[in-house]
């Protein structure tokens, strides 16, 4: 795959820590899907995190927004401590944009209240400045003539773009993306990806589940690699694909790059 | 022979051959299919030849007027039509219209439930047609037009009648302009309709209405520093407690200071369709919001809302509506603090309301059910909290997938009010028709009134779904 030009003068990487995990486990039940999780994110940083499926990285991510609560250890976002208190769970949610697997737009609403929704309601912003961030960001996924149609109405690349402008609108200062591409078609991965790289040219903090390795070597500066729960692996991408150290990873790679 | 080959025009679209249209390819297609359908078609027509042979003599020969009386009937068919022939007899209809609809209201008073009726559906308008002006200012001008001329019909025209001229050109006019004012006359109504309709001290209805302005009050007090939960909940304890020992108090010392009011009308004279609407208005209207709590109750995390919430429902499901009834009528009373006087359409109201509640829980639960994990997900990862989620993600889509099964309780609700015969109250059904049969001038009469009151009933249930399916289609946004 053609290296994309990308322009790297933004991409700065800070001392501060945007994320910090420390010790975390999880348990669906008897079974322990996370195990002694530990990572630290800076600022500005682009994680991209992979491995086979049911390795835990999704809800690895789904735990930095409680949308997974971790039974042991401690996360904290943006300075905010995930607990069972719900002042702090929402503060870091309205920090934090996600953009899911399959889009989960609101179909009931537009693509412009889609995009409006959470500021006014959470962030409380008039109805005209909501729209006109919303149409700011629309034009930045570079679809703001669908503003008025309705989610079914669009393709699934587009969709997926709209809901990445969605999260934006809220002016989060981390963004988790969980597998955006996987239910697209090949030709709509691209457009997907695209807008990714451009979030990642504004010096976005990002950690992004997916097989898209491309993505990964083209803008990650740190690739994770996670199995069973646990991480296995991690290292800035050059290294990381050319130069693998542990046989899972080794296995995997050989899987997911053999043809 | 070469392999390449390019078009160099187009085809246009041609007209189907004659076989693939018109009525002979449409009876073909859906009658005459088969051996079987044939047979089927043809065994049905016979069956609709007999049924209309059978029943059209006795609806031609119908007598509608000059006829006092059963035998009155019977000697005008047998003029016209021969000894044999059989004939309808609707003047009994003609003569004894209002107790049907009004049951034994006083008839001066007619233009009381007349004007509520009339405004019910101005109260309705913002809810059935949301921000949609032309829909709403037409209902509200076709229902002020047909008020109108039945207020003149019923007691000529007076007062009453300019009245309600004044009053629908205004809330038309409303209508056309600011749409969302009427949303207060639909907050108001209750209340209103509550005086119109029983009548009494104008300061009952009002210190009634305080009782929500006791419940916004605490609930805004408590709100901000416990919580939507508790501030709702202590705000509709102290509402009870106002409208359970305070109310009385003070509506009667405002009644001594200005007195004002209607005459009284009580509750043993309603009857017939004004009852059944009472009831099933009342009913339906509170029954939704309550069922779409229940719902939430039931998947909520809290292990006392669920189990109060699925205890709920599964009683009140178990029961037959006629067990609820007699315990309105019966045992209600007992629970309740000895002072309080509670009227019997009062608590027949509240015991319909909470069974076609759970009924409607059930109904909203399945909506629910349907919605993907990922709208909670997204809400949720966007910072909403959870009435927000529910108020502006969740419910808009979980009702519009339950609506054919809520307007089906409703429906259900509406026909179930004949059921109040059965604690003694006049219902259109069985309560009035039994009284007009008991009449020794229409003794005999059978068919008639409970066709009319069928067809009254149909009209309305069509209506209500009717509704439901243009809600359906205007709601219809996932373009699948």
């Amino acid at each position: 795959m053609a290296e994309p030009a990308i322009d790297r003068s933004k991409m700065q990487i800070s001392d501060e820590v945007a994320i910090q995990i420390t010790n975390m486990d999880k348990w669906y039940g008897t079974f322990h899907v996370l195990r002694d999780i530990n990572m630290t994110v800076n600022k500005g940083e682009r994680i991209v995190i992979c491995g086979p499926s049911g390795s835990g990285k999704s809800t690895l991510i789904r735990c930095i927004n409680r949308l997974e609560e971790h039974q042991k250890g401690q996360i904290i976002v943006d300075g905010t401590e995930l607990t069972s208190d719900l002042k702090n769970i929402d503060k870091v949610r309205s920090e934090v944009g996600m953009v899911f697997q399959h889009f989960n737009l609101f179909p009931h609403l537009t693509i412009l209240e889609n995009l409006t929704l959470a500021p006014i309601w959470v962030r409380k912003v008039p109805k005209r400045e909501a729209e006109e961030t919303a149409m700011y960001f629309l034009n930045k996924v570079k679809i703001p003539e669908q503003a008025h149609k309705f989610p079914g109405q669009l393709s699934g690349g587009q969709q997926q773009r709209v809901a990445i402008a969605r999260s934006l609108c809220m002016k989060p200062r981390i963004m988790l993306f969980d597998e955006p591409t996987s239910a697209l078609d090949p030709e709509m991965i691209k457009e997907v990806l695209d807008t990714m790289i451009s979030l990642a040219e504004e010096g976005m903090t990002m950690l992004c589940v997916t097989h898209e390795m491309g993505f990964a070597q083209a803008v990650a500066n740190r690739v994770i690699f996670m199995d069973q729960g646990q991480i296995v692996e991690q290292n800035e991408p050059r290294e990381f694909f050319n130069n693998p150290q542990s046989e899972r990873t080794k296995l995997f790679l050989s899987q997911i790059l053999g043809h | 022979m070469s392999l390449s080959y390019v078009r160099t025009e187009m085809l246009p679209p041609a007209e189907p051959p004659i076989s693939e249209r018109g009525a002979i390819r449409w009876m073909r297609a859906n009658l005459f299919s088969g051996p079987f359908n044939s047979i089927l078609t043809l065994l049905a027509a016979y069956v609709l030849y007999q049924l209309v042979s059978l029943a059209w003599p006795w609806l031609a020969n119908g007598v509608w007027s000059d006829a006092n009386s059963m035998s009155d009937c019977r000697a005008i068919v047998t003029a016209s039509a021969g000894p044999d022939a059989s004939g309808a007899c609707w003047a009994m209809i003609r003569e004894r219209w209002h107790q049907f609809i009004f049951g034994f209201y006083p008839p001066d008073l007619w233009w009381r439930p007349i004007l509520t009726f009339g405004l019910l559906f101005v109260a309705l308008a913002p809810v059935l047609y949301a921000d949609n002006k032309r829909a709403m200012s037409r209902l509200c001008g076709v229902v002020g037009i047909l008020t109108v001329l039945s207020l003149i019909g019923a007691d000529g025209f007076s007062y009453h009648t300019v009245l309600a001229i004044l009053l629908f050109a205004g809330l038309t006019a409303i209508a056309a302009i600011q749409p969302r004012r009427l949303l207060i006359v639909t907050l108001l109504f209750p209340f209103f309709a509550l005086w119109m309709l029983w009548g009494g001290s104008i300061w009952g209805p009002i210190t009634a209405l305080l009782g929500f302005v006791v419940l916004v009050v605490v609930y805004g007090l408590v709100a901000p520093k416990l919580g939507a939960v508790m501030g709702a909940s202590t705000g509709f304890l102290a509402a009870c407690l106002w409208w359970l020992f305070l109310q009385t108090y003070i509506s009667t010392a405002w009644q001594a200071l200005l007195p004002f009011g209607l005459t009284y009308v009580p509750s043993d004279k309603f009857g017939g369709f004004l009852l059944a609407f009472v009831i099933g208005v009342a009913s339906i209207s509170i029954s939704l919001p309550l069922g779409i709590l229940l719902a939430l109750g039931r998947r909520s995390d809290m292990l006392l809302v669920k189990t109060l919430s699925v205890g709920f429902i599964e009683f009140v499901r178990g029961v037959p509506l006629i067990t609820m009834l007699f315990v309105a009528s019966l045992l209600l009373q007992y629970f309740l603090p000895p002072q309080t006087k509670f009227d019997l359409i009062l608590r027949v109201v509240i015991l319909v309301t909470l069974f076609s509640a759970a009924y409607n829980a059930e109904v909203v639960r399945g909506g629910l059910a349907a919605l993907p994990r990922g709208q909670y997900e997204a809400a949720d990862a966007l910072g909403l909290d959870y009435w927000q989620a529910q108020r502006l993600i969740i419910m808009p889509q979980a009702l519009k997938i339950s609506i054919p099964g809520i307007v089906s309780t409703f429906i259900g609700l509406f026909k179930d009010t004949t059921l109040v015969s059965f604690v003694g109250l006049a219902d259109p059904l069985r309560g009035i028709t039994t009284i007009v049969r008991a009449d020794i001038n229409w003794k005999g009469i059978y068919w008639e009134p409970y066709i009319f009151v069928g067809g009254i009933f149909f009209i309305v249930c069509f209506g209500m779904s009717r509704y439901s399916m243009y809600l359906e289609n205007k709601l219809k946004t996932d373009h699948r």
